[in-house]
C-alpha cells in the first residue's frame, strides 16, 4: 500500500480549523517498526502516519499487533527496529514519561487513575498549579479542571475521589489530563469497548472537538460502524503487518473485514455439532449485589454456550461464581442435578467442573513449574501412591496430553514461562481435560494467542462438545463467539439481556444487545 | 443539553457521592475522637480520679512519643510501604544521644536533639536506600534492620546504662514542663500537636506530599505520571527514621534510665496507632492527624486500665481488638461505598 503524503480531503465537514491543505508532513510518523517477543512477531515492518486535524482509525483482529503498536507509541515498548518521527524530527520514546513529554497521550480501554485522589489531582498529579511558597493551588486546579471538562461536555465534580467513577468518566479524566498536557497526538485504545451508546456519543463529540482543534487522533476500535462514524483515514493490520492505509471514503465495512481477516474463516463444521443432551449446568437467579443480577441459564451436554458482552458486564464474575471462586448473594448453581455449594471450587471440581481462567499467567498456570507438573497439577490424586507423587507417571501422563493437544515445547522439564501464549493456554486446557470434566468453563480462551493456535483451541473445544462435554465460554471476540457457540447469551451491566441461537446471531445483533442500543429481553 | 440526561442529575449524582465520601473520611477521624471521649467518660464515671490533671498529663506524655512516631510511620504507610524499624531506631538514638551528656561535658540539650535526629536520619536513609535501590519489599528490609539496629544498640550499650542522675534536670523536665503545676497539658504535647498539624499541612499542600499518596494509591499510574517514586519513598523512610531519632531523645528525657531495651516492640504499637487512626495499611489514604489521634487513643486506654486497676496484660488484647475494629470498619466502608456507587451506575443505565 503506498501512501503519497497528502492529507485526504474527505470527511471534513465539521467546524474548527481545517488542517492545511496540500502536501504537509505527518505530525507523527512511524517507519518500518518491528517488535518481537520471543518467537512471536507482534509487529513486522509496520509504518503509520498521523496527521494533525485528522482522526485515524486502526483496525485489525485481536492479536494483529494493534496493542503493541500503541505501546510503542506510548513509550512502554522499545521497538526492535524502525524509527519514529514527530513533526519531522526523529525521537526515541524511552519511557511513558518521555512519550508524554513529546506530546503523545494514550487513553487506554481501562484507565489507571489514583482511586484515592480527587479528579482534579488525577488530572494534575505531578504538575499541580502552584501558588506562593510552592504550595499546591487547589482553587486554580479546580478551576482549570472545570475549564478542561467544559468543552468535553461532561460534568464531573473535580473534588470527588476517582474511586467509583464509571469507565467512561475515568476516560474523561484521562482525556482532560491529555488536554492539560497540550498533547498533539491522542491515542485511544478501544475506548468504546466498555461504554454505553450514550457514552460513546459523548466520547465522539470529544474526539471531534480534539480533531477540530488540530490534534492527531489515533482511534482503535473493533466496531467498524464507529470507525466510519468518526475517522477520516484507516489503517488495517493483520498478523503484525500493515495491510492497508487509506482514506475511508469509498470503503465499506466488508472491505475492511476482508482486509482484516485476509483468509477464509473456517466455521465449526455443522457435522461437528451434536444435538444437545441432558442439562449439565443449571444456573438459577444468580445474584451478587452490585455485580450481576438474576442470572438464569442452562448449558446442556454437547453444547457450547457463549457469554458475550462488553468488558465489565459481569461475565467473568458469573463464570467465577459458577465455579465457586467468588461468592454470590442469592440463587443456585446445579451441576447434573446436584446443587453446588457456594464458594467452594473443590466441590465444583468434584462435581466435574473445570475452569480455564481469564488470565492464564496469574490464575491458570504456575509459571515457574515445569510443563509436566503444570499439566498434572489438577490430577495429582491419580498420580500418587501412598501420598507420594510418582514422577514417571507424571511425565507419561503429561506426554500423553501433549501429543493429544499438539503442544509445541522443548523439554518437559522446562518451565511453562518459556512457552508461547497459545501453548500455555493448551496446557491449561490439558490440565482440566485430563480430569474428564462434564462441564468446562472457559474464560477468554484465545486471548492473546496467534491465529493458528486459536484455530486449534477452537477445534479442541468443538471436539470436546462433540464428546458430550458442556462448555460455557466467556469471550469478548465476536468472531469467535459466532464461530463456535451453539447459543449466545448477552450480558450488559450485570444482567442477561438477550439470547441468540447460532442461526439468529449476528455481530450487529450481539453488539446492539451488549451496548443497549436495542431493548431486547431474554426469551 | 443532552449531557444532563445520562449522568443522573450530574450535580446530584457526583457531589452526592462526594459528600458521602467526605462524610466517611470525616467520620473516620471524628470516630476516633468519639471513641476517645466515650472511653474517658466511662472510665471517669467509674473512677473520677482518671480525669485529674496528673493522669491527663501522664496520658499526654505517654501519647507524645507514639503520636510523633505515628506521623513518621504514616508517611511511609501511605506510600504502600511499612517501617518496622522505628522501635530499634528509637532505642539506638535514645542511648547514644543521652550518653552524650556524660561523654561530652557541658553538652547543650539542642546538640543532643541534633545527634538523635542525625542518628535517626542515617538509619532511615539506610532503610530507604535498600527499599528503593534494591527494590526489596519494605516489610523485609525493615524487619531486617529492626534486628540489626537493635543488635547495634545491644553491642554499643553492652551491660551499660544511662541513668537519670547523669542527665541534666532541664533535659528531664522537657516532657512534663507546662504553664503551671496545675496545667494538664505539657508544652511538649502542644509542640507535638503543632508538628502533627504542620505535617498534615505539608502532606495536603505540597506536591511531594500529594505524590506520596499517589504512589500508594496506584504505583503504576504514579510511574506513568512521571512521579519520582523512588525519591519520594526514600524521603518517607528518611523522615520516619529522623522522627524516630528525635522520639528516642524524648524517650530518654521521659524515662531517664536508658538501657538496650528502650523502645522494644514500639513498632507494633505505632502501626496499631496508624491503623486505628484510619490510615489504609495498603497505602493511598489516611492522615497524620488520624494516626496521631490513634496514638492518643491507645495511650488513653493504657492509662485507663491502669487507673481502673485492670491488669496491664489486657492492654495488648484491647489494642488488638481496636485494630480489628478499625480494619473491619475500613473494609465495611469500602465495600459499602463501592457497591453503592456501582448500584447507582447500574440503576442509571437501566
Amino acid at each position: 500500500m503506498t501512501f503519497d503524503g497528502r492529507v485526504p480531503s474527505t470527511g471534513r465537514t465539521l467546524d474548527g480549523p481545517a488542517p492545511p491543505a496540500g502536501p504537509v508532513g505527518p505530525l507523527l510518523e512511524l517507519e518500518r517498526v518491528s517488535k518481537s517477543f520471543g518467537a512471536v512477531h507482534a509487529l513486522v515492518d509496520t509504518s503509520l502516519e498521523l496527521y494533525a486535524g485528522e482522526t485515524h482509525a486502526l483496525v485489525g483482529e485481536n492479536g494483529a499487533g494493534k496493542s503493541t503498536l500503541v505501546k510503542v507509541l506510548a513509550g512502554v515498548y522499545w521497538p526492535d527496529a524502525g524509527t519514529l518521527r514527530l513533526g519531522g524530527r526523529s525521537v526515541v520514546l524511552s519511557s511513558p514519561a518521555a512519550a508524554r513529554e513529546a506530546g503523545i497521550a494514550v487513553i487506554y480501554q481501562e484507565p489507571s487513575l489514583f482511586p484515592d485522589l480527587t479528579v482534579a489531582e488525577n488530572v494534575f498529579m505531578g504538575r499541580q498549579p502552584l501558588r506562593s511558597g510552592r504550595r499546591v493551588d487547589s482553587k486554580a486546579m479546580r478551576r482549570r479542571v472545570l475549564e478542561l471538562l467544559e468543552p468535553l461536555g461532561v460534568r464531573l465534580d473535580p473534588e470527588r475521589i476517582a474511586r467509583g467513577l464509571s469507565i467512561a468518566d475515568q476516560q474523561v479524566v484521562e482525556i482532560a489530563k491529555a488536554l492539560s498536557l497540550d498533547a498533539r497526538v491522542i491515542i485511544m485504545d478501544e475506548p468504546t469497548a466498555a461504554l454505553s451508546a450514550y457514552e460513546v456519543d459523548r466520547l465522539f463529540r470529544v474526539v471531534e472537538n480534539l480533531r477540530a482543534s488540530g490534534a492527531a487522533v489515533l482511534f482503535i476500535s473493533h466496531r467498524l460502524e464507529e470507525v466510519f462514524a468518526i475517522s477520516q483515514r484507516v489503517t488495517v493490520m493483520r498478523d503484525g503487518h500493515r495491510v492497508f492505509t487509506g482514506p475511508l471514503e469509498g470503503l465499506t465495512s466488508q472491505d475492511l473485514v476482508r482486509a482484516m481477516v485476509g483468509r477464509d474463516v473456517v466455521e465449526r463444521q455443522s457435522s461437528q455439532r451434536v444435538k444437545p443432551g441432558e442439562t449439565v449446568l443449571k444456573v438459577e437467579r444468580l445474584t451478587r449485589e452490585g455485580v450481576f443480577v438474576d442470572i438464569s441459564f442452562e448449558v446442556r451436554s454437547g453444547e457450547i454456550v457463549a457469554l458475550a458482552g462488553l468488558v465489565g458486564a459481569g461475565r467473568t464474575e458469573v463464570a467465577r461464581a459458577v465455579f465457586g471462586i467468588d461468592h454470590y448473594d442469592a440463587g443456585a448453581v446445579h451441576v447434573a442435578g446436584h446443587a453446588l455449594r457456594r464458594g467452594a471450587p473443590a466441590a465444583a471440581m468434584a462435581a466435574g467442573v473445570g475452569l480455564v481462567p481469564e488470565d492464564r499467567r496469574l490464575q491458570g498456570l504456575v509459571m515457574e513449574l515445569s510443563i509436566a507438573s503444570n499439566i498434572a497439577l489438577a490430577s495429582l490424586g491419580k498420580l500418587q501412591r501412598f501420598g507420594i507423587l510418582r514422577r514417571a507417571a507424571e511425565s507419561r501422563f503429561a506426554a500423553d496430553w501433549a501429543t493429544r493437544l499438539r503442544l509445541k515445547y522443548g523439554r518437559f522439564s522446562d518451565p511453562v514461562s518459556t512457552l508461547s501464549g497459545g501453548n500455555q493456554q493448551k496446557i491449561v486446557l490439558a490440565k482440566w481435560l485430563s480430569r474428564h470434566p462434564q462441564l468446562l468453563v472457559v474464560d477468554e480462551p484465545t486471548r492473546g494467542i496467534d491465529v493458528a493456535t486459536k484455530a486449534e483451541v477452537h477445534r479442541l473445544l468443538g471436539d470436546l462438545a462433540h464428546d458430550g462435554v458442556a462448555i460455557l465460554m466467556v469471550s469478548s471476540e465476536l468472531p469467535e463467539v459466532l464461530l463456535i457457540s451453539d447459543r449466545i447469551l448477552v450480558m450488559r451491566e450485570g444482567r442477561l439481556v438477550a439470547e441468540f441461537s447460532h442461526e439468529q446471531a449476528s455481530e450487529e445483533s450481539i453488539v446492539a444487545a451488549a451496548t443497549g442500543q436495542t431493548s431486547k429481553v431474554p426469551s | 443539553m443532552s449531557v444532563a440526561i445520562g449522568t443522573v442529575g450530574p450535580g446530584g449524582g457526583t457531589s452526592g457521592s462526594r459528600r458521602l465520601v467526605e462524610l466517611i473520611f470525616r467520620i473516620r477521624e471524628f470516630g476516633i475522637i468519639a471513641v476517645l471521649l466515650l472511653f474517658v467518660a466511662v472510665t471517669a464515671s467509674i473512677q473520677p480520679r482518671f480525669v485529674n490533671s496528673q493522669n491527663i498529663k501522664f496520658v499526654f506524655s505517654n501519647a507524645t512519643i507514639f503520636a510523633l512516631l505515628a506521623v513518621g510511620e504514616t508517611l511511609v504507610v501511605v506510600t504502600r510501604n511499612v517501617d518496622l524499624s522505628v522501635g530499634s531506631v528509637l532505642g539506638l538514638s535514645a542511648f547514644l544521644s543521652a550518653n552524650l551528656f556524660s561523654q561530652v561535658h557541658g553538652m547543650p540539650i539542642v546538640g543532643v536533639f541534633a545527634a538523635g535526629l542525625a542518628i535517626g536520619l542515617a538509619c532511615g536513609a539506610v532503610n530507604g536506600a535498600i527499599v528503593t535501590l534494591a527494590r526489596v519489599p519494605s516489610l523485609v528490609v525493615t524487619l531486617a534492620t529492626l534486628y540489626i539496629y537493635r543488635a547495634l544498640d545491644v553491642i554499643i550499650v553492652g551491660g551499660g546504662l544511662v541513668v537519670a542522675s547523669s542527665l541534666p534536670n532541664a533535659f528531664l523536665a522537657i516532657p512534663t514542663a507546662s504553664w503551671s503545676r496545675l496545667s494538664a497539658v505539657p508544652y511538649l504535647a502542644i509542640v507535638i500537636a503543632a508538628v502533627v498539624a504542620a505535617s498534615a499541612y505539608c502532606l495536603r499542600s505540597f506536591r511531594p506530599g500529594r505524590e506520596l499518596y499517589a504512589i500508594g494509591s496506584n504505583p503504576e499510574a504514579a510511574r506513568l505520571a512521571g512521579i519520582p517514586s523512588g525519591k519520594r519513598i526514600f524521603f518517607a523512610f528518611v523522615m520516619s527514621g529522623g522522627i524516630a531519632g528525635v522520639a528516642g531523645v524524648l524517650w530518654a528525657a521521659t524515662y531517664g534510665t536508658v538501657d538496650s531495651t528502650a523502645g522494644y516492640g514500639y513498632e507494633l504499637t505505632v502501626i496499631a496507632a496508624v491503623v486505628v487512626g484510619g490510615v489504609n495499611i495498603f497505602g493511598g489514604s489516611g492522615t497524620v492527624v488520624g494516626a496521631a489521634l490513634g496514638a492518643l487513643l491507645l495511650a488513653t486506654i493504657n492509662q485507663a486500665l491502669y487507673v481502673l486497676g485492670i491488669s496491664s496484660f489486657w492492654d495488648p488484647a484491647i489494642d488488638g481488638f481496636l485494630i480489628l475494629v478499625a480494619i473491619s470498619l475500613d473494609h465495611w466502608i469500602s465495600v459499602r461505598l463501592t457497591s453503592a456507587l456501582r448500584k447507582r451506575s447500574l440503576h442509571h443505565a437501566t
